[in-house]
């Protein structure tokens, strides 16, 4: 450790102001902090701080990512071979999987972190760790035969557009990694939809449609059975099919604080509720499948408890959550049973309801504001 | 008056950092001559000097003034004589220090019965004598206006911030002193005075057998002693309206003023932190020199001296001197020194309120704070988290981005007259994002009152 830090200290001089690569101060910063955490103390306010840091906390929702990651690395694999006819060992799919996840992943955090260390370098500011989980987000969601290209190109305008032009991390309106999702569903609709992309190098004569697909033409006989869609062996996005995986992050994020249970649990509420509701309806039998099975299909759970749960894009006030959360799960099955064009709600359920987010936290302050002037005038009159 | 003790205020939502160094409770005289004033412990007052080196003083003797509010004076806390005014950039004034003689030879302002007094006479004794200074408002934490007449008086009786002092025993045989300090102030609103105490620990008759006050109960966690949580939840600020605090050390001050006409500035300080190796409470003056305080009772390691307590102290030298306001002086290491992948290893013994590091599992651990961050400064991020230690009904992220972007409107709107900086410290304590809050929250409440005057 000694040597190490002997030699970061000894580079050093050369990325600070008058150095030779100045310009690369950002860069040389986030490595460095990467290895070491600073030895900077307080100079004002509180004198000690609390151990956690942005790092820590952006490393725990990686962590949390890792069930559902090994999850699809496996389905990947094994959707692949069941399309072919052929059930081979836990390993071969293994490796199929990785074959084709991993390109994924390497071109989603390559692209991402370059652009995010050049605003960083050219605001003169650190490099926030808030990609480090965009980055493993955007492979979850994304199709097995996604082109890497358009990994690329969705990362890229994900980083720029959804997050750097309104200031970088913290100043977003939408969840980046949906962001992603979105542009490429709207860009590419042909390569993110229909019943051909969900598994990777598919045997044409197989039917490779989705849960949400079937039931889009009301196909309620050939849905999977629950058991398969709780454990997740159907076709998908990468991340999202296996509910018992997410459950395992939902578990993480929960016991270690991060993620807001307030969130998970209304969005989880929110689907209940609506599909409740369709059930009384009752007007065709997509309306008829019990409530619980939105919650266990498709990314409704993927995104309530990894990008519903973003604290930047999501409401800001406890109370406000609550709302939000709930919005989102009844928005999503809502656009699930009503929009033809398109089988899962859960992506614009949660981005309209990140535009929404700030105007919930201005009710819910407002209503404290008032509080306080009725304070006021009460002791004035 | 009459305690009520079927009410008691729990504070539900606050934290205990539990550090090791508590006072032995134990009260040493502390031998020392070295004193100072420092005009930077008295929020938004410009000092006028009116003193020069080598001119002698005696305890009540002018020192300076506020050039804008000229009837506030500061006096000297002793006898002796005035060794060194010291400055520092663009000539701000930080120290007056005063070498005392020993002498012990004090201004009789004459010793009076403040029953027997009316308000003017009451503020005038206050003033002349350099006692008035101890008496602060919210909002904004300044030394009180004379001029006001506040809608009540609040005193603090207990510290819930970490190693705080105990009241109880600092107070303990002082109960005559502390009954003519409230008979002064008694006559200075048309209020009540509060005199808030700790439901589980506060036993001392000296508080409890008070006369002329209303006796309020709290429990829970830190921020529960602090004055401005204890306001919001009796008798809650409004927009306009002042209210004076003060804290028990003050008010002895203010009683032995009436009951012997000298300013008498005994305080008892508590000496704590995990670097002193006998941590025990001293007997001094207000201002004393931190060195002679901690000689021959502290670790070898790289020390960080501060005068008060870890959340809201300030920094001081080996060759500093105590602030005016503090009860207690806190001693711990410090921090610059750099953690190979900190960020990433388990941290079995790292303090954290999140539930991200193993440490959560032992409540009662008890900790050697250092002075590091921990981590780099970033965007806010994180939600919901200061809610967790911030006891208002106050919105805390959102005020702070008010201040932030210095709308004044909305950090009216959103109770900016209700909270001083500390009430924020443990939001800066536990901030993820390693803000400093307390700095933000003083910008705003500077700015409040530039705009308000």
């Amino acid at each position: 450790m000694k040597a190490l830090r002997e030699f970061v200290d000894k580079q050093k001089p050369h990325f600070e102001k008058g150095g030779r690569f100045e310009k690369l101060h950002s860069t040389f910063d986030a490595f460095e902090t990467f290895l070491f955490v600073p030895n900077k103390v307080t100079t004002s306010g509180a004198h000690i701080r609390d151990a956690i840091d942005m790092k820590r906390t952006m490393i725990i929702v990686v962590l949390a990512l890792i069930p559902p990651l090994l999850f699809g690395i496996w389905n990947v694999g094994y959707q692949h071979f069941l399309s072919h006819g052929m059930t081979p060992d836990f390993w071969p799919m293994i490796g199929f999987g990785l074959l084709k996840v991993l390109p994924i992943i390497i071109v989603s955090y390559v692209t991402g972190l370059a652009i995010e260390f050049a605003f960083a370098q050219a605001r003169g500011h650190e490099v926030n760790e808030g990609f480090l989980v965009s980055g493993m987000l955007i492979p979850l969601v994304m199709p097995p035969d996604v082109p890497l290209w358009m990994v690329a190109v969705a990362t890229a305008f994900a980083v720029i557009i959804g997050k750097e032009v309104f200031g970088g991390t913290g100043m977003n309106i939408l969840n980046p990694a949906l962001t992603a999702r979105a542009f490429l569903f709207f860009a590419y609709p042909s390569e993110m939809s229909g019943d051909s992309v969900w598994i990777a190098e598919k045997a044409d004569a197989f039917s490779g449609a989705t849960p949400l697909g079937q039931l889009l033409v009301l196909d309620t006989d050939k849905l999977p059975t629950d058991w398969s869609m709780f454990l997740g062996t159907i076709p998908g996005s990468i991340g999202e099919t296996s509910t018992i995986a997410i459950l395992l992050g939902a578990i993480v994020l929960v016991a270690t604080g991060i993620g807001s249970f307030r969130i998970m649990a209304s969005v989880v509420a929110g689907g209940l509720v609506m599909g409740l509701l369709f059930n009384l309806w009752g007007a065709n039998e997509y309306m008829n499948i019990p409530a619980y099975q939105h919650l266990i299909m498709g990314g409704f759970a993927f995104g309530t408890v990894y990008m519903a749960t973003d604290p930047v894009s999501a409401s800001q006030t406890n109370r406000g959550k609550l709302f939000y959360g709930f919005l989102i799960g009844f928005i999503a099955v809502l656009i699930r049973v009503f929009n033809p064009a398109y089988p899962e709600g859960m992506m614009l359920a949660i981005l309209l309801m990140n535009v929404f987010a700030p105007l919930i936290d201005h009710y819910v302050i407002q209503s404290n504001v008032k509080k306080r002037l009725k304070r006021a005038k009460a002791v004035a009159a | 008056m009459k305690v009520d003790m079927s009410t008691v205020t729990k504070i539900k939502k606050g934290l205990d950092i539990k550090l090791i160094g508590e006072a032995e409770k134990t009260i040493k005289d502390l031998v020392t001559d070295q004193f100072a004033i420092k005009p930077t412990d008295f929020i938004g007052v410009f000092p006028k000097l009116l003193v020069k080196e080598g001119d002698t003083v005696k305890a009540g003797t002018p020192i300076f003034k506020d050039k804008y509010r000229d009837n506030i004076v500061f006096s000297s806390q002793v006898s002796g004589k005035i060794k060194e005014i010291k400055r520092g950039a663009k000539r701000v004034l930080l120290e007056i220090k005063i070498e005392a003689d020993g002498k012990d030879e004090a201004i009789d302002f004459k010793a009076e019965d403040p029953k027997t007094l009316d308000r003017e006479k009451i503020i005038q004794k206050l003033l002349d004598s350099g006692v008035w200074p101890f008496i602060r408002q919210r909002p904004y934490s300044v030394i009180a206006n004379p001029a006001d007449n506040p809608k009540a008086i609040f005193i603090s009786t207990f510290d819930t911030a970490p190693l705080a002092p105990d009241n109880d025993l600092i107070v303990h045989g002082h109960g005559e002193a502390f009954q003519t300090g409230i008979d002064a102030l008694s006559k200075l609103t048309n209020g009540k005075i509060h005199l808030n105490i700790d439901a589980n620990a506060t036993h001392s008759k000296v508080f409890t057998n008070s006369k002329g006050v209303q006796i309020n109960q709290f429990s829970g966690p830190h921020p529960a002693g602090n004055v401005g949580v204890q306001i919001n939840k009796i008798d809650p600020l409004n927009k306009g309206e002042v209210i004076w605090y003060l804290y028990p050390q003050d008010v002895l001050a203010i009683g032995r003023l009436f009951a012997t006409g000298r300013y008498d500035a005994s305080r008892v300080v508590a000496l704590t932190g995990s670097e002193v190796l006998r941590p025990a409470y001293y007997k001094t003056k207000i201002g004393a020199a931190i060195e002679p305080l901690v000689k021959g009772n502290v670790s070898d390691t790289e020390k960080r001296f501060i005068s008060g307590n870890v959340l809201t102290g300030t920094k001081i030298d080996l060759d500093g001197y105590m602030s005016f306001y503090h009860t207690q002086a806190t001693v711990i290491p410090e921090g610059n020194y750099y953690e190979l992948f900190g960020w990433a290893l388990p941290g079995f013994n790292k303090f954290s309120v999140s539930k991200s590091f193993p440490s959560f599992l032992f409540k009662n651990k008890k900790y050697r704070l250092d002075t590091n961050y921990h981590g780099g400064e970033r965007a806010l991020v994180m939600t919901g988290e200061y809610e967790k230690v911030f006891p208002f009904d106050i919105y805390p992220m959102q005020l702070i981005k008010a201040i932030m972007v210095e709308d004044i409107d909305l950090m009216e709107n959103l109770g900016i007259y209700e909270v001083d900086e500390e009430d924020f410290a443990l939001c800066e304590v536990i901030d993820t994002s390693k803000t400093n809050i307390q700095e933000i929250i003083r910008r705003g409440l500077d700015l409040m009152r530039k705009e308000m005057s």
